[in-house]
């Protein structure tokens, strides 16, 4: 048991920090929400700073340690996040990274590091969601190609994207778990349909995507043919594992403007509402010492997260929903209804948390029968 | 950086679990069901394995470990559900002769805390060590893990004047805040040494059959004690914290044990989702708890310390309720050992740090702007 940091890590932060705080009064004022090429423009723009200062690769070439101070520090202090590039920096880098050849690496990795290249994913469809391996975009092998005919939802960042790590239905013959394929589809290819898609936040965060005959080289798959799903866990070990890293610290933080919040606007007087700040700061402490147990785990496993991850997941997603509940609470009747409140769209942006990345239910799932080797069944 | 225990650490606790095993199976657990009297040869054998000299320094005859290691111990120690005033012995070695070696059984009573002033094992006791007050406490540290328990070394009484009470303040019925002149102040935290059977008490039967209790109506103050009040607070929360850890990581196992053996409908009832649900709950419970737990040990904070309580104490009273949900009517049996942890998780709860405190104390802190990472 340590939670101490090794002097380089120490020395790491220090300069980070020095670093963060000389470049971030330069960045430009922050873009419309609503304006996506704006968002993408300045989410880009952020990462090569990040590029030319030597942090560039921090999400999947550095230890989990270092990986962990990065985040804490960007958040702490208040350095834009990895917005458009969340799925290229957090997903789709490092499986390449982990799984790709060293021609791929060389292909696709620098141009996500120098912010020139946004990424989305091209998991989920209308009929499979959670249950991912229901995938039913298909891929026929054409000569060099891949033909490919679907729909992919929830797709985020589809519009200002260039490349889209997708999943493909390579052999409909196998068992569902065997057939698929792991590829790196461009977003300009010919036959490629993008719908933005509203959701219950209000502004649109998420676009379907259809694909016809959409032709994608053969020599953009990533891992062996068929071999697609196993990527896909390594993909969404990350995506669990160590991507919410710097929301946690975000939520602590908020946590600390809700309790002076209320301390000011009288709520503070509120036994019930004060005992529920009380209890959620013990929840956020402690999922921030789970971050840090499991860095642990993956640094001891060659860095890549485990089934630990779900475990952070779940609970976290449940703590930020009873956050921004907390938070209405402490707004009172007419700021919990106002719905241009930041807590307000914190709050609707929260529900999508036990959703996304495998629903709470899928979760449970996995920790019963792969951690606590429960029987398969439903 | 690696929160999880190391090599050795792990070592600790396998030999914990392995001593505790052998000497306290499940046949001397259900005999101390049926018989809640201290077993004192366990004690001292306790004794003889370091239990409660864990922390004193090898000069003394201690095992001269930290408190990361006696949080695993602990843990374990709440895993076989061993009774007897465990956090007394063991932050009161070397401070009362004979508790580290498990010769005398020494109890710990807070009269200061909500009024609750509960003794565990009164008839047990050789000696009692009572506290009172409420010492300023907000984010003092528990000092580094190499440093002594509680009060080691330190038989100088305190400063503050008027601790002499006349002994047959025995008798009185008056509460201790109001004393008379001589009384400490109100904001200072104290500790003194009263023999086992200087305390009026009224008699309270027990919700947990493996831990008698009474209830202490008044008491003498006698022959102060220069104990850092405060910090054995913390300290007793915290390895109340481990016992519960320990016991709502069973009650996931005993849980999980039986949904993979007991068939319904025609399958193994583990299959089910819903309680499948039941059990990945638990299991999250613990391992947050566990972070929680753990890293505190290691902090030196009053804070994570009380946050790891509330946690520890949610996992250990949720998960034996969703044990017992998992076993069906076989659960409900007093032959299941799932009421154990239960009454023992709700004991515990009420111990060193009541959810409600807790919950004010953390929100106070938010004010404060104190979120350390």
């Amino acid at each position: 048991m340590d939670l101490t940091y090794t002097p380089e890590e120490e020395e790491f932060r220090v300069r980070l920090r020095e670093w963060l705080a000389k470049a971030l009064p330069e960045l430009p004022a922050r873009p419309d929400p609503l304006d996506w090429p704006a968002r993408r423009a300045y989410d880009l723009g952020w990462q090569r700073r990040l590029y030319d200062a030597g942090y560039g690769s921090l999400h999947w070439d550095a230890s989990p340690t270092q990986r962990l101070i990065f985040l804490e520090e960007t958040e702490l202090a208040g350095a834009p996040y990895v917005g458009a590039n969340f799925v290229g920096l957090l997903h789709a880098g490092p499986t390449i990274a982990a799984e790709g050849t060293d021609e791929q690496r060389a292909r696709w990795l620098p141009p996500i590091l120098r912010g020139e290249a946004v990424w989305c994913q091209g998991f989920s469809e209308p009929d499979a969601g959670s249950d991912l391996a229901a995938l039913r975009t298909r891929a026929v092998r054409d000569g060099d190609d891949y033909v490919i005919t679907g729909q992919k939802t929830w797709t985020s960042h589809a519009e200002i994207a260039d490349w889209c790590e997708l999943l493909v239905r390579t052999d409909p013959e196998a068992p569902r778990h065997r057939g698929i394929s792991w590829l790196a589809m461009p977003m300009d290819a010919p036959g490629i349909t993008v719908r933005p898609l509203r959701t219950l936040a209000g502004p649109a965060e998420f676009a379907e995507v259809f694909l016809d005959e959409v032709r994608v080289p053969v020599a953009n798959r990533v891992g062996a043919e068929h071999d697609g799903w196993r990527v896909t866990m390594v993909t969404l070990s990350f995506e669990r594992g160590t991507a919410f890293v710097g929301e946690v610290v975000a939520c602590r933080r908020t946590l600390g403007g809700l309790a002076r919040t209320a301390r000011v606007n009288g709520r503070w007087d509120d036994p019930v509402l004060r005992r529920r700040l009380g209890r959620l700061n013990a929840e956020f402490t402690a999922l921030w010492r789970l971050i840090q147990w499991n860095v642990g785990a993956a640094g001891a496993a060659g860095g890549t997260p485990g089934a630990g991850g779900s475990v952070f997941k779940l609970r976290y997603s449940q703590a930020r929903q009873e956050l921004y509940d907390a938070a209405a609470e402490v707004l009172g009747t007419a700021g919990a209804l106002d719905a241009d409140q930041e807590w307000t769209a914190a709050r609707l942006s929260s529900l999508s948390y036990t959703i996304a990345a495998g629903t709470s239910q899928i979760q449970r799932d996995i920790i019963a029968e792969r951690l606590l080797d429960l029987p398969k069944g439903r | 950086m690696d929160l999880r225990p190391t090599a050795d650490q792990r070592a600790l606790q396998a030999s914990a679990r392995d001593l505790l095993a052998c000497r306290f199976g499940r046949e001397r657990l259900r005999a101390a069901v049926d018989s809640p009297a201290l077993d004192r040869a366990l004690w001292r054998e306790l004794g003889a394995a370091g239990f409660f000299a864990l922390r004193l320094p090898e000069a003394d005859g201690g095992v001269g470990l930290g408190l990361p290691e006696a949080v695993l111990v602990f843990e374990e120690a709440g895993r076989a559900l061993l009774p007897g005033p465990l956090v007394a012995g063991h932050l009161l070695a070397g401070v009362v002769p004979g508790a580290a070696t498990g010769e005398r059984v020494v109890g710990l009573c807070d009269v200061g805390a909500d009024g609750a002033r509960l003794w565990e094992h009164p008839a047990d006791c050789d000696e009692l060590i009572l506290v009172e007050g409420t010492g300023p406490d907000a984010s003092a540290e528990i000092g580094g893990s190499d440093a002594p328990p509680v009060g080691a070394g330190t038989d100088a009484p305190p400063k503050t004047a008027g601790l002499d009470a006349p002994p047959e303040d025995a008798g009185s019925d008056a509460p201790p805040e109001s004393a008379g002149p001589g009384a400490p102040p109100e904001d200072a935290a104290h500790a003194y040494w009263n023999a086992s059977d200087w305390p009026t008490l009224a008699p309270l039967r027990s919700v947990d059959p493996l831990t008698p209790l009474a209830r202490v109506v008044s008491y003498p103050r006698r022959a102060p004690r220069a104990l850092d009040v405060p910090r054995l607070r913390r300290e007793a929360a915290l390895l109340t914290a481990a016992l519960q850890l320990g016991s709502a990581a069973r009650t996931v196992e005993m849980a999980v044990e039986h949904a993979r053996r007991r068939e319904q409908f025609g399958v193994r009832i583990g299959a089910f989702q819903a309680v499948k649900h039941l059990c990945a709950e638990m299991l999250i419970r613990v391992e947050i708890a566990r972070s929680a737990v753990y890293a505190a040990s290691l902090t030196g904070q009053s804070l994570p310390v009380i946050g790891a309580k509330v946690l520890a104490d949610e996992a250990a009273v949720r998960n034996a309720r969703d044990c017992l949900q998992v076993h069906g009517g076989i659960g409900f049996t007093w032959e299941a050992d799932v009421h154990l942890h239960l009454k023992r998780a709700w004991l515990r709860l009420e111990q060193w740090q009541s959810g409600a405190k807790a919950e004010e104390a953390l929100a106070e802190a938010l004010l404060a702007g104190e979120v350390a990472v």
